[in-house]
């Protein structure tokens, strides 16, 4: 089959430049495969993640032709071949070398965020429908493309206020879980800085397990938010009463 | 200045090498029981082979089939095994499985639900019941999440993308473990009361694996160089069902959920092959049979046109299996341009899983090496020769809890350990050897003639003279390994890295290579062609392996007699 010429950053924190490298394309080949490819004869030392290879484990996230892309889910045959194909770091996320960035943010927000916690007494019962919605959001494989492409991180860089659409989700997956007992409202609002989202949806577009982020879990929990903070009743009965009766 | 304040130096009471299920459950136990607990992993956290795991968690919860208690659960996994597991392990496994379920339910997984609101189980190959408690075909995912979120939250340290080289001895017991920082290059040593391994599989020396790239065998080899033993190592399973088409994705694992739900398997005639080979049983025949099953049909030309069989499960609504198979319906769709909902599937066996292990004691999973512990996939026993789908995710709590509990109970009588600077400057010159030489070879082109010689040599079907020939061609792999060449710096070097994978994955192919000559039968997963009987004789001992005076050494144990209660588990019929 024909040749592809792929065009990797190479390079660290300091300094870098993209690479050219060409690769025979096999049918079926995925952009991952193109990358092992050069590791193996080319070039040894091109630093990538990857584990799962079937779009599992969410560690080859890269930008492939600027697009926010698994490598593993990529298949050559989707991308034109008369141009280099390029294929660069996430570009949240500070370089650490060549395809690997630092993502160890992310752990930290995640720390941020209270667990399960069961309501007292609770029976271990659960049916299916309720179930599903939470189950849906339980599918993320932390790829963190959702972190990549929203503009409140990528652009502005907010990652002191900001959680993220990552930890909205999995905050949503503990708040509809039907026998948690917290509430972490307070939390996303206060620490996750969901208000900074203006939903447009980039996220939801380039989850590789097509989430629903946005509608499913960031516009319910914005909703949760209005209504525990910014509801004009409560608000009054708050003023009135002190925030302890509400 | 001593040589290990030379490098960054971490003390735990207990460490544990590879963050999977076995290690995140050892160390919650570990931290519950009040140590001081470390974890290592190569990769980031959340990342480890686990979330591979489709299929799902077998434990006899009994929800579906009232019928099903742990007696059935051990019977089928001893049958499973041909009698080769140890039966103590077996039988705490069948016991405590359904207790580790509803923990991970208390601590936030959800489970696919039954009607009545408990948790859903599926039939799978081997099991007599119901009995896999399951999400969809992401039942690892949800495990490893709900255990990284609690021991977050919990507070363990974690040390991500960070890789063990070597472990520390005092001679006797372990004292902890040289590694370094994939980031940076760095050096790390940890000083540990104990360690416990729990490192998974060895499926990377295969060509073709289901295996991630983590599955070098590392914590076989490092225990194995500490001098630990080895067990079963012969018992390596090929999963029935890998894609076979593209190449890119050759050897990736298709659940046998899709056969649990119903998937027919057939051959290029169209003729349900299992009929001949399990009339019984069919599909859900145990993994080493059905292997073998579509091996021999590929060999004898009845395979579909890329040399594996055609897997159907287009006859359950499409719904249903979007359902109930979505990562299988996605794969199929984005990776091979197939709709698994409209026709079959090509399938064909890949290297999955390794029954053998480090030796343990099945109570606490301590090895020979005091201190020193190993759960999950590393260590060896509870499957025998053979492991049923489904058990491993269970193996992986039953018995990562029993270490945790294990390594710590052990860390409150020992007192800390001090460090050999000599066995560190030792650690120190192995690792960085490969950049010292001007010239050899590419480890990548090591690790490809590895994989060619345990693939054709080392795979489903064995015979004496193939094996013989893979040692000789082992031993040249070990030549040209000591001359091993890195390029490029210490930063993030996939290159390096693979340079001390190859002496782990050298170290367990051997060890695998050596127990399959030795072994002259066939039982479970390890075929001789010219020995193809199961040899009552043979069933009564076990193969380890161990390194005396620098040598690979292995010796034959005679199995420990059953007690007369679970004996007679195995002669009731359900």
């Amino acid at each position: 089959m024909a040749d592809a010429t792929l065009r990797v950053f190479r390079g660290d924190g300091e300094s870098g430049k993209p690479v050219d490298y060409k690769v025979s394309v096999t049918e079926g080949m995925v952009v991952l495969d193109a990358i092992h490819s050069i590791q193996a004869h080319q070039a040894p030392d091109l630093a990538v993640r990857w584990n799962c290879k079937a779009a599992k484990c969410g560690s080859c996230s890269a930008e492939v032709n600027g697009k926010p892309r698994l490598m593993c889910k990529t298949r050559m045959d989707s991308l034109p071949t008369d141009q280099p194909v390029t294929v660069y770091p996430m570009k949240a996320f500070p370089v650490i070398k060549d395809l690997v960035t630092d993502v160890s943010w992310n752990y930290k927000v995640n720390k941020k965020i209270p667990p399960f916690q069961p309501r007292p007494g609770v029976q271990w019962k659960m049916f299916q429908p309720d179930v599903d919605r939470v189950q849906e959001f339980r599918k993320c494989i932390e790829c963190f493309l959702c972190q990549d492409v929203c503009h409140v991180l990528r652009d502005h860089d907010k990652k002191e206020q900001f959680g993220g659409p990552r930890f909205f989700v999995r905050t949503a997956g503990l708040e509809m879980h039907p026998l948690d007992g917290l509430d972490r409202i307070p939390m996303l609002k206060q620490e996750l800085g969901i208000g900074l989202c203006n939903i447009t949806k980039c996220c939801t577009e380039v989850c590789p397990e097509e989430i629903h982020i946005t509608d499913n879990a960031i516009i319910p929990l914005k909703e949760r938010v209005v209504d525990q903070f910014y509801d004009p009743v409560t608000m009054i009965v708050r003023k009135i009463f002190g925030a302890n009766n509400t | 200045m001593t040589a290990t304040a030379k490098f960054e130096t971490q003390e735990h009471d207990v460490l544990i090498i590879g963050a999977g299920g076995a290690g995140l459950r050892a160390a919650l136990e570990a931290l519950a029981q009040g140590a001081k607990v470390g974890v290592v992993c190569k990769s980031l956290l959340g990342k480890a082979h686990t979330v591979m795991a489709e299929g799902g968690l077998a434990a006899a919860m009994a929800n579906v089939d009232k019928a099903d208690n742990w007696r059935t659960h051990f019977r089928d996994t001893m049958r499973g095994g041909k009698l080769l597991n140890n039966w103590r392990m077996a039988q705490l496994h069948a016991q405590e499985a359904p207790d580790r379920v509803r923990e991970l339910e208390q601590w936030g997984a959800l489970f696919d639900r039954t009607e009545t609101g408990d948790i859903l189980q599926r039939a799978f190959g081997g099991h007599t019941f119901k009995r896999l408690c399951h999400v969809g075909d992401r039942t690892g995912l949800e495990m490893i999440r709900t255990l990284q979120d609690r021991g977050v939250q919990m507070g363990f340290d974690v040390f991500m993308e960070c890789t063990i080289t070597k472990l520390l001895t005092d001679g006797n017991r372990v004292t902890g473990a040289f590694g370094y920082w994939r980031e940076s290059g760095r050096f790390i040593t940890f000083k540990a009361k104990s360690i416990v391994i729990a490192t998974g599989g060895i499926g990377k020396s295969w060509r073709v694996t289901s295996n991630s790239w983590e599955c070098t065998g590392d914590g076989m080899s490092l225990a194995y160089q500490a001098g630990a033993e080895l067990l079963d190592m012969e018992f390596v399973q090929f999963h029935p069902t890998g894609m076979v088409w593209p190449p890119g994705v050759q050897g990736i694992l298709v659940t046998e959920a899709v056969r649990g739900e119903g998937g027919i398997l057939r051959n290029k005639n169209g003729e349900r092959f299992m009929e001949k080979y399990d009339p019984k049983r069919l599909e859900l025949s145990t993994r080493d049979v059905v292997a073998r099953s579509i091996y021999t049909e590929v060999k004898e030309g009845r395979g579909s046109p890329h040399g594996g069989a055609f897997l159907d499960i287009s006859h359950k609504p499409a719904e249903y299996v979007k359902r109930k198979l979505p990562s299988m319906y996605h794969q199929f769709k984005e990776l091979a341009d197939v709709d698994i909902t409209k026709g079959p599937m090509e399938v064909g066996p890949t290297c999955h899983y390794v029954m053998g292990g480090i030796r343990v004691d099945a109570e606490t999973g301590q090895s020979s090496v005091p201190g020193l512990f190993a759960a999950g996939e590393a260590a060896g026993g509870l499957h025998g020769a053979n492991r049923l789908g489904g058990n491993s995710l269970s193996d992986l709590l039953v018995f990562g809890r029993r270490a945790g509990l294990g390594a710590a109970a052990y860390a409150k009588k020992v007192e800390a350990p001090s460090l050999d600077a000599a066995q560190i400057e030792e650690a120190e010159r192995q690792v960085l050897a490969p950049f010292d030489r001007s010239e050899g070879e590419n480890p990548y082109a090591i690790h490809h003639d590895l994989q060619d010689v345990m693939q054709n040599l080392v795979g489903i079907f064995r015979t004496d003279a193939d094996l013989r020939q893979a040692l000789v061609k082992l031993d040249e792999l070990k030549e040209r390994a000591k001359k091993m060449r890195v390029e490029g710096s210490r930063l993030f070097n996939p290159g390096w890295h693979l340079s001390r994978d190859i002496e782990n994955m050298l170290t367990v192919s051997e060890a695998c290579t050596h127990a399959a000559l030795a072994r002259t039968e066939s039982r479970g997963a390890h075929s001789r062609l010219d020995y193809p009987k199961t040899e009552d004789a043979w069933g009564k001992k076990n193969l380890v392996i161990v390194k005396k005076n620098g040598a690979l050494t292995l010796f034959e144990v005679p199995q420990v007699a059953m007690p007369a209660e679970l004996a007679q588990i195995l002669t009731e019929d359900q």
